[in-house]
C-alpha cells in the first residue's frame, strides 16, 4: 500500500502569467484596469475643491490647467476609459441580480445589459442638458 | 468560518461603480472637455463664483462629495484586485495601505466641503 | 481501425510521477473519422499507439464529468469535442489546469470532492415528512428557481477557467458554491443558514472577483458566475442586518 502512494507526485502548475492564457482574461483585466484612471479623475476633482477653498486665483489656476493640451488629451482618454467602464459595468451586471421574470420568461441577460447601457445613455445626457441648461 | 468584511467596501465598490457607470461619461465630458475647450458649453458654468455657490449649496456639497468618494472607493478595491490578481500578495498590508488612502481622501473631501461654508 | 485518410497531430500533456521532474507534451498522429471526439481520439491513441497514456472517461455522452481537460487551452470536455473541428491544425490536450496533475491527463479531485462535501448537496427540508403524508410539492416557477443550477455534472471545468480557485484554493469556487446556491434556492429545502456560515466567508461568495469565464466554459449552461453572484448582495444585506436582527432570523 505505502509502496503505492510513494509513487504519487502529484504536479502542480505555476500560475504565472495566467493573464496571457485566454482573451477572456485579458478583458477582465482591462474592466479592472479602469479602476486606475477612475481613481485619478476623482483626484483631479478632488485637487479642483482644494483649490477652490485656496481662493479665486487658485482656483483660476486650476481651470487653467484643465485647458492645457495634456490635460485635454488625458480627458479624452478618460472619456473613452468611462464609457468602456459604463458598458463592462452593465455587461457584469445581469449576473449579480436574481433572475427577473418578465410575463413569465426569464429576462436575457442581454437584455438587461442593453437597459442598463440606456440608461446609462440617458443619464448622462440629462447631466449635460441639465447643465446646459444651468449656463448664464 | 470567518464572515468576511468584503460587504463594506463592497458596497461601497458598488454604489461607486453605478453611480461612475451611469455619470461619469457626461461628468469627464464637462469638466475636463466641454468647459475647458467652450464646446456646447460656456467656459462660464466652472467658473469660481458659480462653482463655490454650487459647493456652498448642500446639495451641491453632496453631489461633489458622493462623485468624489464612491468614485475613489469604487476604484481602490479594483485597484487592490489587480495586485492580487497580478501576484502581489493583496495581504493586510496593501489592503491597509489601499483602503487607508481612500479614507483618508474621503475625509479630505468632506472637510474642504465643510470648510466652504453654507 | 478507422478508414478515413484525415490525419491530426494530437499533442498530449504526458506527466508520469515515477519518471518525470515535470509534464511534457508528446505528440500522435491520429487517423480520424469525422464524427470521432478528442476522447476518441485519446482511445485510439491508448489502443493503438502508446498504451501507457492515462486519462479518465466513463459515459462518452458529457453526463459523467469525467473527461474534462484542457483543449487547445479552453477547458472542455473530450467526448464533446470534436477532432474534425481542429483539422488541419494540430490539437493539443492537456489535463485541467489549476488541479495537481496525478498523472498525464489525470487531475487530483481530492479538493473538490471534500468541497462538495462541505456545503451540504442535499436538502434538508423545513419539515421531514412521513412517506404518508405524500411527496414535498413544488410548483413550477418554484422548480424555475433553481433548476438550472441543478444540471451540474461536476466536470470542474469552471475550475480549471477560474483564476481566483487557481492562485488560492481556500476559495470554494464556482461550481461548488452554484450548487450551494441550487440547495438555497430550493423552496422545499430550509438550510441555507448552515450553508451560508461558508458563503458568507471570504472562501465563500466573496472569493469570487466576477470574472466570468466559468459560465462561458460550462458544458450544462449551469452559469455559475449568475449562481455565485446574485448572492453578494444578499449576503451583504445579511452583513449590515445582522446587528438589528435576533439571531437566527438571518435567512
Ligand atoms: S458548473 Fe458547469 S462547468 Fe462547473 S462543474 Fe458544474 S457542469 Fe461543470
Ligand atoms: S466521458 Fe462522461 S462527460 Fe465525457
Amino acid at each position: 500500500m505505502s509502496a503505492q502512494t510513494d509513487k504519487r507526485h502529484p504536479y502542480r502548475r505555476p500560475m504565472r502569467g495566467w493573464w496571457k492564457r485566454d482573451r477572456y482574461y485579458i478583458r477582465y483585466l482591462a474592466m479592472e484596469a479602469t479602476s486606475i484612471l477612475i481613481a485619478l479623475y476623482a483626484l483631479i476633482l478632488l485637487f479642483g475643491l482644494l483649490r477652490l477653498g485656496q481662493g479665486e486665483a487658485a482656483f483660476n489656476g486650476w481651470l487653467e490647467a484643465l485647458r492645457s493640451a495634456p490635460s485635454v488629451a488625458l480627458h479624452v482618454l478618460l472619456l473613452l476609459v468611462f464609457v468602456y467602464h459604463s458598458y463592462s459595468w452593465f455587461k457584469v451586471m445581469p449576473k449579480t441580480l436574481p433572475a427577473i421574470y418578465w410575463r413569465g420568461a426569464k429576462l436575457p441577460q442581454p437584455v438587461i445589459t442593453r437597459i442598463g447601457v440606456c440608461a446609462a445613455v440617458i443619464v448622462n445626457l440629462l447631466v449635460i442638458i441639465l447643465l446646459t441648461g444651468l449656463q448664464p | 468560518m470567518k464572515r468576511s468584511n468584503e460587504p463594506v467596501f463592497w458596497a461601497l465598490f458598488g454604489a461607486g461603480g453605478m453611480l461612475s457607470a451611469l455619470t461619469g461619461v457626461a461628468l469627464v465630458f464637462v469638466t475636463g472637455i466641454g468647459v475647458p475647450l467652450a464646446l456646447l458649453l460656456s467656459p462660464e458654468l466652472m467658473s469660481y463664483v458659480n462653482m463655490l455657490a454650487f459647493a456652498q449649496h448642500w446639495l451641491g456639497k453632496l453631489v461633489i462629495f458622493a462623485v468624489i468618494a464612491l468614485f475613489l472607493w469604487h476604484a481602490t478595491l479594483r485597484i487592490l484586485l489587480l495586485l492580487h490578481d497580478f501576484g502581489i500578495r493583496a495581504g493586510p498590508a496593501s489592503a491597509l495601505i489601499g483602503n487607508g488612502l481612500a479614507l483618508l481622501c474621503t475625509l479630505a473631501a468632506a472637510y474642504l466641503l465643510l470648510a466652504l461654508g453654507f | 481501425m478507422t478508414d478515413g485518410n484525415k490525419i491530426i497531430e494530437m499533442e498530449v500533456l504526458r506527466y508520469r510521477p515515477e519518471q518525470d521532474q515535470e509534464p511534457f507534451y508528446q505528440s500522435y498522429e491520429v487517423p480520424f473519422l469525422d464524427d470521432w471526439s478528442v476522447l476518441q481520439g485519446l482511445q485510439y491513441i491508448k489502443d493503438d499507439l502508446d498504451g501507457t497514456l492515462s486519462f479518465r472517461w466513463s459515459c462518452r455522452m458529457a453526463i459523467c464529468g469525467s473527461c474534462g481537460m484542457m483543449i487547445n487551452g479552453v477547458p472542455g470536455l473530450g467526448c464533446r469535442s470534436f477532432l474534425r473541428n481542429y483539422y488541419p491544425g494540430k490539437l493539443r490536450v492537456a489535463a485541467l489546469e489549476h488541479f495537481p496533475i496525478e498523472r498525464d491527463l489525470v487531475v487530483v479531485v481530492d479538493d473538490f470532492m471534500n468541497k462538495l462535501a462541505q456545503i451540504k448537496p442535499y436538502l434538508i427540508p423545513k419539515q421531514v415528512r412521513a412517506l404518508d403524508q405524500g411527496e414535498y410539492l413544488q410548483t413550477p416557477r418554484q422548480l424555475e428557481q433553481y433548476r438550472q443550477f441543478s444540471t451540474c455534472i461536476n466536470c470542474m471545468l469552471c475550475y480549471a477557467a477560474c483564476p481566483q480557485y487557481g492562485m488560492n484554493t481556500d476559495f470554494t469556487g464556482p461550481g461548488i458554491l452554484a450548487l450551494m446556491h441550487r440547495y438555497n434556492a430550493d423552496s422545499r429545502d430550509d438550510g441555507r443558514a448552515q450553508r451560508m456560515e461558508l458563503g458568507h466567508a471570504d472562501a465563500g461568495v466573496w472569493g469570487c472577483t466576477a470574472v466570468g469565464y466559468c459560465s462561458e466554459v460550462c458544458p450544462k449552461d449551469v452559469d455559475p458566475a449568475h449562481a455565485i453572484n446574485q448572492n453578494k448582495m444578499g449576503s451583504a444585506i445579511d452583513y449590515f442586518l445582522r446587528f438589528v436582527k435576533p439571531r437566527g432570523a438571518s435567512q
